[in-house]
Parts: structure tokens; C-alpha cells; sequence
């Protein structure tokens, strides 16, 4: 029992088969692709967000960062600028946006919570201010990106997936990934072994963000309209997800894998209950009590990893 | 002892899927479509609302005399795009009809244009998707909001008999609603039915309860002969009920001169039950909520099954009721206004 991934993807597993079982209407490859794309903007904003919790931060402007980001994007296009430069600016803009709460908390050592909270709403301030009540259209060769596909999956879901890859093998495989974790574990002992604390806490908060970028960039192309409201409380959704997927909330323990696992475990529980015609009131009870019992379940799993590990170690007695 | 950990999850999975097999209710039929029935959800803008808890019930009721299933499925929060996954799960559960009360104008383009893509029947209920009328079929709206405010005058007018001076207390100066309604109150006053009351003065306590009630002990203090008062907001009107039970001088009360004060206007009757059994408040107005969920049920099973054409400026005759004139774009005004009072609050709970 390495890892503790095997949770969230034992619990897929059991609510496919729980959903194909009560309605019918539920395992149809075609609707559960079509529907995933709902959730990959939750999706980028986890896998981002599984990096700032490791560094034992956390980012509650992603929502924002998104809307502002996806406002300021349609408004370029409105105003006729090419696709891909939109594009291209919508992913700077969301990594610009990501780097400021990285620099406010790296740079003037305040608590991320507290800037996050702050950024919260202060982008979402900014979106509304600068489109006022009105929703932006987006021209119509923007709109629909849920609807294409590529090698079998959804656009949405195949960047999703990609970003998990990516992020996965950064996070998992590299030298920086490596200094995640550390300075997630013990952020005065990594300081006094050489790694850029700071640099490394900017660079986390900067992928967060331009992934909220991206998201932003989804939430247009899929609603054919964006407005300073849209998506509230999509940073907790994110949050829900990394947690669900066993990254710790202290910060230092995680894995990509897991809030991948945890992204389909929601939506495949939260599509098969609306299937389901489960109330949103008990829908939400069901998904706290989830959320509960991983983290238990997590903590029991390292409890009993920890009993193995000393067991081994205790052998070595004077033969 | 790792071992059990998987059986535990299980086992708690289990459990878990086991309590939602209940709430599941009604299985879905299967796609080939032996249920004959037509199947007809509701989407408010969010769950555990009474007003749309009486929109439900006008469904259920339409659902029993004209044969369908009626279902409704809402978000937790009225957020703008809560809406989308839920109209995605109905489409794919086959429903015929989606009856929307939309959480906003336009975020739901796309996903409206998909269900209506596959024969789907889209009715926004109680707000229409303004500017874009061209992603569902038919809007059933409250009330004619032109006859909000003859309503009300007459209303006022036979509790006094159609004689004596009354005020308003509206909500802010800018209000569109309240001062279309006031414009409609001031053109029925020209009919020479009325030519005995007179409109003394226009308050305006902003739908805060302290101002409201501010403006109300004005309006008592400064017109020693005032009869009546029209509040066409509920806030107003909830505020003005407390000054009035206070002061006595309603009809009926222990300070009430020249017969007492008749206060009215619009507010659910939630809000108004206790004035209405103490009698400090006969009777006020309201459009009817039901009215909508019936109208729109009716249309919706109709309009599947293509018995049914709507073209503006023509008539629908709904059953058991009067026509109702097609608007343009396809709106359709539910009823009037409905008048409450002591005879019949207690069959409504909004």
C-alpha cells in the first residue's frame, strides 16, 4: 500500500457500477463524454491547485482569475482581434494573475489565504466593473468547444488530461516538483538547503493561474457568453477535488494522479445522482460525507503505512 | 490489517449508494420508449423555494388531469450556470419537456439549443430569456404587468367604497416595475368610476423596512383624512402593516376615525397571513404562481405532441379556464392578478 490514489479510483470504480445499476439511462459512453466537459474547467483549476496545496498554500482566486481572464479574452475578440492572439493573451493574463498572488505571498510573506481571499475579489471586482451587468457574446467561430472531438475525446476532456500528463510528470519527475514537496514539508529547512522558496512558491501560483487561463478560455468557447457572475464557487470545487484526491491540505503530500482519480469520481457521482433525480440538497450532503470519509480513510491508510514501516525496521536486533 | 481498509470504503460506498436508491423515485423508462406518458421536468432557480414550490404544484396538477409525469430538479444555488449540468442529465434521462425558470438571460444558449436539437420542448416560467427569445419555445410569464396597477385601484376602491383620499408607498423613485404600475394606477384613476378618490401623495420608502415605516407614520401624521394606502411591494407593504396594527387606525381598530384606514397592495401571503387574520391588512394581491406551473404544463404536452400551434396575436383555450392571448415572441401571460383575503389565505402557502 504505497500510495493513497487507490481510494478515489476503488470508489469510481464502485459508483459506475452503483449508477449503471439505478438508472439506465447512465452508462452511455457517448453522454459521459459529452457531459465530462462540464467539469474540465474544475479539472484545470484541481490539477493547479494540487501544486499550490503541496507547497502548504492555498489559492482561492482561481474562480476569479478564470472569469477575469475569460471577460478580458471576449472582449479582445469583440473587439476583432485575431483567435490566436486572444488566445495567447488569455494565457498570459491568467499567469500574470496566478504570479501576483505568488509574488504578494513569497515576496511580502503574507499568508496565502488572506491574499487569495483578497484577489477573490478583486478580479471578479475588476471583471464586473469593466462589463458592468451586461454578458459579452463571443463571435461564433469561438463558440462549441465541447463539441469537438480529438482522438475520441472532447476537446475540454483531452486538455484536461493533458494538463494532468504534464503537470504530472513535472510535479512527480523533476527537480522543481521535487522542491514542491519540500517546501510543502518544511519550508525553513528548505531555505537552508539552497532551493528558491520563493521562486518556487511564484512558479506554483503562476501554473495555477495560467491554468485558470485556459479555464477561462473554455468556460467562453462552451457558454457562447461570459459574465462577471458566472461559476461562483468553482474555487471550492477545485479544493474538493485535490483533497478528495489525497493531497493534503498541510501541504507535502499529494499526487496528480490522485486529483485526476478525484475529478471523475465527482463527476461520475454528481452526473449519475442527477440522473438519478437525487435532490441538490442531498446531492450535497452525499458529496460532504465523500469528503469526510476519504480524508478519514487517508489518515487511517498512513497511520497503518507508518505501523508497517517501523515494524520492518524493528527486525534489525542483534542476531 | 491494510487489507480492510479497501472493505471498509466498500462497504461505506454501498451503504451510500443504498440511502440514494429511494430518492431515485421513478425509474427511467428505458430509451426505446415504452412508457407512453409524456415526461415533463421543471428546473427552478433553486431548490427549497416556496414561490416555486406553488409553480411545482400547478405542474402536478396539470400532470394529473392531462396525464404526464412530472418531475423538477434544482440547483442549490440559484448560480447562473448551476443549471447546465442538470439540463444535460435531463436531456440524456429523455425527458419531452423542459420547463426552466432560467438563472440568467443567456449562459444557457447553447445547452437549450441542444435539448431543443433533439425535439426537446423549452418553456421559461416566471422570466423570460430576454434578448434571446429565439433558444426556447414559449415563455409563460406571471401577469399582464400593464393591468397590475388598474387591478389594484380597484381593489382599494370597493373596500371604500370608492370615495376618499389615498396614498402610495412604492419602493425607490426609479423603480421600472413600481412606476410603470403607479403610471397604470394614475390612468385608471381617470375613469369616471373613481372620480371620488383622490391620490394625495407618492412615498417612497426604497424596500428598506425602516424607511418604509418612516414614510408610513408621514403619510398617517400628514393626510388626517386619508382612507387608503396602495403598497405594491412587499416590503412596503409588510412595513406599513406595522405602523398600521401599532397606530390602531386600521378598520376594525381601537383608534381607527372616519372608518378606519384600508391598506393593500402585493405580497405573498406568507408575509401578510397574521395582518390578514387580525384584520389589519382585508385583503392585497398577487399574481398566482400555480397558474404558471398548470399554463405551462398544458402547453409543453400539447406542444409535443403537436396538437397544438402557437402563433401570436391568436388565442389558447387551456381547459378549464379562460383563452389566453399569444403575445409576441411567444409569451403568454399565466392569469390575473389573484386577490387574497380571509376567506382563502389559508390555501396558500408562498
Amino acid at each position: 500500500m504505497k500510495s493513497r490514489e487507490w481510494i478515489p479510483g476503488m470508489l469510481i470504480i464502485v459508483a459506475l457500477m452503483g449508477f449503471s445499476k439505478l438508472s439506465p439511462s447512465f452508462f452511455d459512453i457517448n453522454f459521459l463524454l459529452a457531459n465530462s466537459t462540464l467539469y474540465a474547467e474544475i479539472g484545470l483549476l484541481a490539477v493547479g491547485m494540487t501544486f499550490v496545496i503541496i507547497t502548504g498554500n492555498i489559492d482561492l482566486s482561481v474562480g476569479s482569475n478564470m472569469i477575469l481572464t475569460g471577460c478580458l479574452t471576449a472582449k479582445l475578440l469583440e473587439s476583432g482581434c485575431p483567435m490566436i492572439v486572444a488566445i495567447g493573451a488569455a494565457c498570459i493574463m491568467g499567469t500574470v494573475f496566478g504570479a501576483l498572488n505568488g509574488w504578494l505571498v513569497a515576496k511580502l510573506e503574507l499568508p496565502s489565504f488572506l491574499v487569495t481571499l483578497g484577489t477573490m475579489a478583486f478580479y471578479r471586482g475588476v471583471a464586473q466593473a469593466m462589463l458592468g451587468p451586461a454578458s459579452v457574446k463571443l463571435p461564433p467561430e469561438f463558440k462549441g468547444v465541447d463539441g469537438y472531438m480529438f482522438i475520441g475525446l472532447p476537446w475540454p476532456l483531452f486538455i484536461f488530461v493533458m494538463a494532468s500528463l504534464v503537470c504530472g510528470l513535472i510535479l512527480h519527475c523533476t527537480v522543481f516538483g521535487r522542491w514542491v514537496f519540500a517546501v510543502g514539508t518544511n519550508e525553513a529547512a528548505s531555505r537552508y538547503s539552497g532551493i528558491p522558496v520563493d521562486r518556487v512558491k511564484i512558479l506554483a501560483f503562476a501554473m495555477t493561474g495560467f491554468l485558470a487561463g485556459v479555464s477561462g478560455l473554455l468556460l467562453d468557447s462552451r457558454l457562447g457568453i461570459v459574465r462577471h457572475d458566472l461559476s461562483r464557487g468553482i474555487e471550492l470545487d477545485a479544493i474538493t477535488v485535490a483533497v478528495l484526491g489525497g493531497v493534503s491540505i498541510l501541504g507535502g503530500k499529494g499526487s496528480m494522479l490522485g486529483t485526476f482519480l478525484a475529478l471523475f469520481l465527482i463527476a461520475v457521482i454528481k452526473t449519475g445522482m442527477g440522473l438519478g433525480n437525487v435532490k441538490a440538497e442531498y446531492q450535497l450532503t452525499i458529496i460532504g460525507v465523500l469528503l469526510i470519509t476519504a480524508a478519514l480513510a487517508m489518515n487511517f491508510a498512513d497511520l497503518m503505512q507508518m505501523r508497517y514501516k517501523s515494524k520492518k525496521r524493528t527486525p534489525v536486533s542483534p542476531a | 490489517m491494510t487489507k480492510l481498509i479497501p472493505l471498509f470504503i466498500v462497504a461505506l460506498t454501498i451503504v451510500g449508494c443504498g440511502t440514494t436508491k429511494p430518492s431515485a423515485g421513478t425509474p427511467a423508462p428505458p430509451a426505446s420508449g415504452a412508457s407512453t406518458k409524456l415526461r415533463v421536468v421543471y428546473i427552478p432557480k433553486s431548490t427549497g423555494n416556496p414561490y416555486f414550490n406553488q409553480v411545482e404544484a400547478g405542474f402536478e396538477k396539470a400532470a394529473t388531469e392531462f396525464g404526464f409525469e412530472f418531475d423538477t430538479q434544482g440547483p442549490a444555488a440559484a448560480d447562473p450556470t448551476s443549471q447546465l449540468p442538470i439540463i444535460k442529465e435531463q436531456v440524456q434521462r429523455g425527458v419531452d419537456v423542459i420547463a426552466i425558470t432560467p438563472n440568467s438571460p443567456d449562459a444557457l444558449n447553447e445547452a437549450l439549443d441542444e435539448a431543443r436539437a433533439k425535439g426537446i420542448i423549452v418553456i421559461a416560467v416566471d422570466a423570460d430569456l430576454t434578448g434571446n427569445e429565439s433558444h426556447r419555445d414559449v415563455a409563460v410569464l406571471p401577469t399582464d404587468f400593464a393591468l397590475i396597477g388598474p387591478s389594484q385601484v380597484e381593489l382599494l376602491g370597493k373596500m371604500i367604497n370608492y370615495e376618499g383620499d389615498f396614498a402610495i408607498l412604492s419602493a425607490t423613485t426609479d423603480a421600472p416595475n413600481q412606476n410603470a404600475w403607479i403610471e397604470g394606477m394614475k390612468t385608471a384613476l381617470k375613469d369616471p368610476k373613481y372620480a371620488k378618490m383622490k391620490l394625495v401623495s407618492i412615498a417612497y420608502g426604497d424596500d428598506e423596512s425602516q424607511k418604509s415605516s418612516t414614510e408610513m407614520e408621514g403619510l398617517l401624521t400628514k393626510f388626517p383624512n386619508l382612507r387608503g394606502v396602495i403598497s405594491p411591494t412587499s416590503v412596503g407593504l409588510a412595513a406599513a402593516t406595522q405602523v398600521l396594527e401599532n397606530s390602531g387606525e386600521y378598520v376594525g381598530g381601537a383608534q381607527a376615525k372616519n372608518g378606519g384606514i384600508v391598506l393593500t397592495g402585493l405580497s405573498t401571503p406568507d408575509q401578510l397571513r397574521k395582518a390578514v387574520e387580525k384584520g389589519v391588512v382585508q385583503s392585497f394581491q398577487l399574481w398566482s404562481p400555480a397558474d404558471m406551473g398548470y399554463l405551462a404544463g398544458y402547453l409543453g404536452t400539447q406542444l409535443k405532441d403537436k396538437k397544438l400551434e402557437l402563433k401570436s396575436g391568436e388565442n389558447v383555450e387551456v381547459p378549464g379556464g379562460k383563452p389566453i392571448a399569444i403575445g409576441a415572441n411567444n409569451v403568454l401571460f399565466a392569469g390575473p392578478l389573484m386577490t387574497f383575503d380571509k376567506t382563502n389565505i389559508d390555501q396558500y402557502h408562498f
